[in-house]
């Protein structure tokens, strides 16, 4: 059985029909990269996931996304419980205005573990999970925003690691980061592609290319094709792939 | 004249430019000036009254002093009261209306019920509070009908700061709690309330001044006495002399600024007056020195 599996996925915000029929499949212990240009709708599918979408006020949401074989659209489905399997990481790098440890240990707490030396072997492999503990390991007690952006990147990957999600949303991670912060992200998320499973949301083929094991089209909020990394770069069926791979979108 | 187009040189003065700058330089240093100058009068006339005596004894025809001692413990009082009723209040209204409510009608009824209140006359909210406080609930003229009624008309203020400190606060702030499983109340407390402290704080500063400069609205609920608490009978005594104070009559700095002005008492008016800008001055000090602390990592 798939990680995630999305059938007939209908969003709207208002009367605007943001994702039109959506069927999608994510394997366990693999990144699927999601990719389309601007307002294709690859974000606001990823918020689906984890139900993040609920926080706008007028989403509607059609169809079934099983995670793990739950629907998480069920009726009774507490979203805590589904984020806390479903973690996300988003465009910009902002962590909390506490300290590195506060920062990682904020999951944790918020669902209610205490103990003192529990809470720090969480942080601690948190931060090593995120290849961050290195960088931070004599300065746990210092405010976060002393940070540089990729380490608040990666800081924001193991505040969502300590948590111990199964599932790790990523909203165009690397974006908002120079060159050298990217690789190092990027080197990350494969090493995170074979403990869990990674969805990723980006806008550039080579990336989606240098990490994907699966990767997804979207285009104007609909699910274009989808497929093996191998198979949707280099045999696309779909025209209007090819046309995207070659800048023409 | 030179033929170069290019040069770097400005070859005219606008004179409407000019004219504009001047303008705005007048109006600013004006401002500055009026407050200075109004600052200074008051100081210089009301240096004469101002002495220890008149800071902690009671007027008095028997005793033969002037003073405002009392006026002074009323004035905390009744801020610390106000505040520590309409800050939870104010806050938690907050908090509801923009993490918990929907967007809607009934947001739009409640937000404009607040603007509404904000702009009502406070010697309205003195009338309502005498009526309603004084009459129907029989608290009389007492310090508690006062705060209670202040409560009514910094409500607002409170309200609004707090949900302008709260609409800062960076989404991402809200998307990294919600987004490792934490509950909404667990996020507000822990991210989004420390986020906003600064904001809250503003409002709370203001809210204060409101207070300490009121005189309409507590004219008529929380009077106009004078009497100190009898103090320094021991601590129990003492607290149990203040909590009785409550639901006595008791007058603040600026009512009592007022009925020395409507007396014609001009000198211990400008006194009051001295005194009450080095509260208000000492007050916002204290309170961001002890609620604006620990934000170092912003």
């Amino acid at each position: 059985m798939n990680k995630v599996s999305v059938t007939d996925l209908n969003l709207y915000y208002g009367s605007r029909h943001i994702l039109k029929h959506v069927n999608l499949e994510i394997r366990e212990r693999t990144v699927m990269a999601l990719m389309g240009p601007s307002g294709c709708g690859k974000s606001s599918f990823l918020r689906c996931i984890n139900r993040m979408n609920d926080l706008a006020g007028d989403s509607r949401v059609e169809g079934q996304i099983l995670v793990d074989g739950e629907n998480v659209y069920d009726r009774g489905v507490d979203t805590s419980l589904l984020r806390k399997k479903v973690g996300m990481v988003f465009q910009q790098p902002v962590p909390f205005p506490m300290s590195i440890y506060d920062n990682v240990a904020y999951g944790p707490r918020a669902h209610g573990i205490r103990g003192r030396s529990r809470l720090e072997k969480i942080v601690v492999q948190a931060l090593e999970d995120a290849s961050l503990y290195g960088e931070v390991r004599d300065r746990l007690g210092r405010p976060a925003a002393g940070l540089s952006g990729g380490q608040k990147q990666r800081l924001c990957i193991a505040r969502a690691l300590a948590v111990s999600p199964g599932v790790l949303l990523m909203d165009e991670p690397t974006s908002a980061l120079d060159p050298a912060s990217t690789l190092k992200i990027e080197e990350l998320i494969r090493k995170l592609g074979k403990k869990l499973t990674v969805v990723i949301v980006t806008h550039n083929i080579q990336q989606a290319m240098r990490l994907a094991d699966d990767a997804a089209l979207f285009l104007d909020g609909e699910l274009v094709e989808w497929g093996s990394s191998g198979q949707i770069f280099l045999r696309p069926r779909d025209k209007r792939t090819r046309q995207y791979m070659a800048g023409r979108l | 004249m030179t033929g170069n187009p290019y040069t770097l040189h400005r070859r005219q003065i606008r004179p409407l430019e000019l004219f504009g700058r001047a303008a705005i330089y007048g109006a600013s240093s004006l401002s500055v000036f009026l407050l200075l100058g109004i600052l200074c009068y008051i100081f210089w006339r009301g240096s004469r009254t101002v002495n220890v005596d008149f800071l902690t004894s009671v007027t008095s025809a028997l005793k033969q002093t002037v003073g405002i001692g009392g006026n002074l413990v009323n004035t905390l009082y009744i801020a610390i009261l106000t505040l520590l009723v309409a800050m939870p209040v104010g806050v938690g209204a907050a908090v509801y209306l923009d993490e918990y409510m929907s967007e809607g009608r009934g947001k739009a009824l409640v937000e404009w019920a607040i603007e509404i209140l904000a702009g009502v006359p406070s010697v309205v909210f003195g009338l309502f509070g005498m009526a309603f406080f004084g009459g129907v609930l029989h608290m009389g003229y007492s310090l508690l009908n006062g705060a209670l009624t202040l409560c009514c008309m910094v409500l607002p203020l409170v309200v609004r700061n707090t949900q302008e400190a709260l609409r800062a606060v960076p989404a991402e702030y809200r998307w990294g709690a919600l987004g490792v499983g934490a509950s909404r109340w667990h996020m507000v407390r822990t991210v989004l309330l420390p986020a906003a402290r600064p904001g809250i704080v503003t409002g709370m500063i203001l809210a204060l001044g409101r207070i300490v400069g009121e005189s309409a609205a507590l004219l008529f609920t929380a009077g106009s006495g004078r009497f100190l608490p009898g103090l320094g009978r021991g601590i129990y005594r003492d607290l149990q002399a203040l909590a009785g104070k409550v639901v006595c009559s008791g007058g603040t700095i600026a009512v009592e600024l007022y009925l020395q002005m409507q007396s014609g008492r001009y000198e211990v008016a400008f006194g009051a007056a001295c005194v009450l800008l080095v509260l208000v001055f000492i007050m916002q000090v204290l309170l961001r020195a002890v609620a604006g602390k620990g934000r170092r990592d912003e």
